[in-house]
């Protein structure tokens, strides 16, 4: 084996993408999407860091987990809705689960399937399907994500009212931005599967990467959830 | 061509069953953490912001690992993720110290 093959063998990938040997023997459309995910990790970190750092240093409410009565009397009450956003954070979990079992399947086509497979077997073969679910999901979570910021609009908290207006809408609606990325991308690998199949090692890699765009999108939310919404 | 052993473990992805306990887990940590915000007593502890952070962890890890197959992949893709993600968890730490959000002692 040569040592490019043998670099190549190391690699998860490598078994997808034989036709492509870099200096690295890793496909490097897989090295760009990792290095992305780490740079994303950045650009979350700074957007986290601001709501954190001024956190609690808002002069007028809302306020995301106490009471605020403002100068006229009128109470406002804590704004974050944990029961909403906690049945959010459990769609978009199960996204991810439906995300990697897409890839799965996609990785499952062209074995062969046993005569009396079962139901379970059969449908781990779905990759539309679970393309489609994760689809599915992620519209759900955004459609959560729309129905919340309504709801603070009307309970009086825009970008504008205060520093955990801003801070939040800011973070919470770029995570929300790549969610819609993320779904537009499912869309689009479903549409392809519908007109001529993901198939053969490339499609196999253009899977892969959505899912791990996917997955990373949904490990920022497992933050966010957390820091933002559990801690007060 | 010679088969690598470590290649074919490199290759040995989890299965679908795998996939699936993975996602109660994830949903089993998510419902201990809202239930544990519920309880007053639980808020109040001092331990309460470190258990929240470690079941966070733990989640973020888990999905790292498993369905990102990270556990599974070449150690290049590690330190691509990993490298990163210290300097963001370095950078935040340093911010929240710089603007008094955490203090030592």
């Amino acid at each position: 084996m040569s040592s490019h093959a043998a670099a190549a063998h190391a690699g998860h990938d490598d078994g997808h993408a034989h036709h492509h040997y870099t200096t690295t023997g890793l496909d490097n459309k897989k090295i760009a999407i990792w290095a992305f995910i780490g740079s994303e990790c950045m650009l979350f970190a700074s957007l986290i860091s601001t709501y954190l750092i001024y956190k609690g240093r808002s002069i007028v409410g809302p306020y995301p987990h106490t009471e605020w009565v403002n100068e006229a009397g009128q109470v406002f009450k804590p704004i974050l809705d944990i029961p909403v956003t906690s049945a959010s954070t459990f769609v978009l979990l199960m996204s991810s689960m439906a995300m990697v079992l897409a890839l799965q399947a996609v990785q499952l086509r062209g074995t062969p399937l046993p005569e009396n497979a079962s139901w379970w077997e059969r449908s781990q073969r779905s990759s539309q399907g679970w393309l489609l679910m994760t689809a599915i999901l992620g519209a759900t979570f955004l459609g959560f994500q729309a129905y919340e910021f309504t709801a603070f609009v009307h309970e009086g908290l825009t970008v504008k009212t205060n520093l955990f207006g801003s801070t939040f809408f800011t973070l919470t609606g770029f995570h929300g931005a790549h969610v819609t990325v993320g779904v537009l991308w499912l869309m689009t690998l479903l549409w392809i599967d519908r007109t001529r199949g993901l198939q053969g090692p490339k499609d196999e890699l253009a899977v892969d990467i959505a899912a791990l765009y996917w997955h990373f999108v949904d490990v920022v939310w497992i933050v966010i959830f957390t820091l933002i919404y559990l801690i007060e | 061509m010679s088969h690598d052993p470590k290649a074919a473990k490199a290759h040995a992805h989890p299965t679908g069953a795998t996939y699936i306990k993975v996602a109660v887990i994830l949903a089993v940590i998510t419902a201990v953490e809202v239930w544990l915000y519920y309880i007053p007593a639980a808020v109040a502890s001092p331990l309460f912001n470190p258990t929240m952070l470690a079941m966070s962890a733990a989640k973020f890890a888990i999905v790292v690992l498993f369905y990102m197959h990270l556990k599974y992949d070449h150690k290049l893709f590690k330190a691509l993720f990993t490298g990163p993600l210290i300097v963001a968890g370095v950078t935040i730490v340093a911010l929240l110290f710089l603007f008094g959000q955490l203090r030592i002692g």
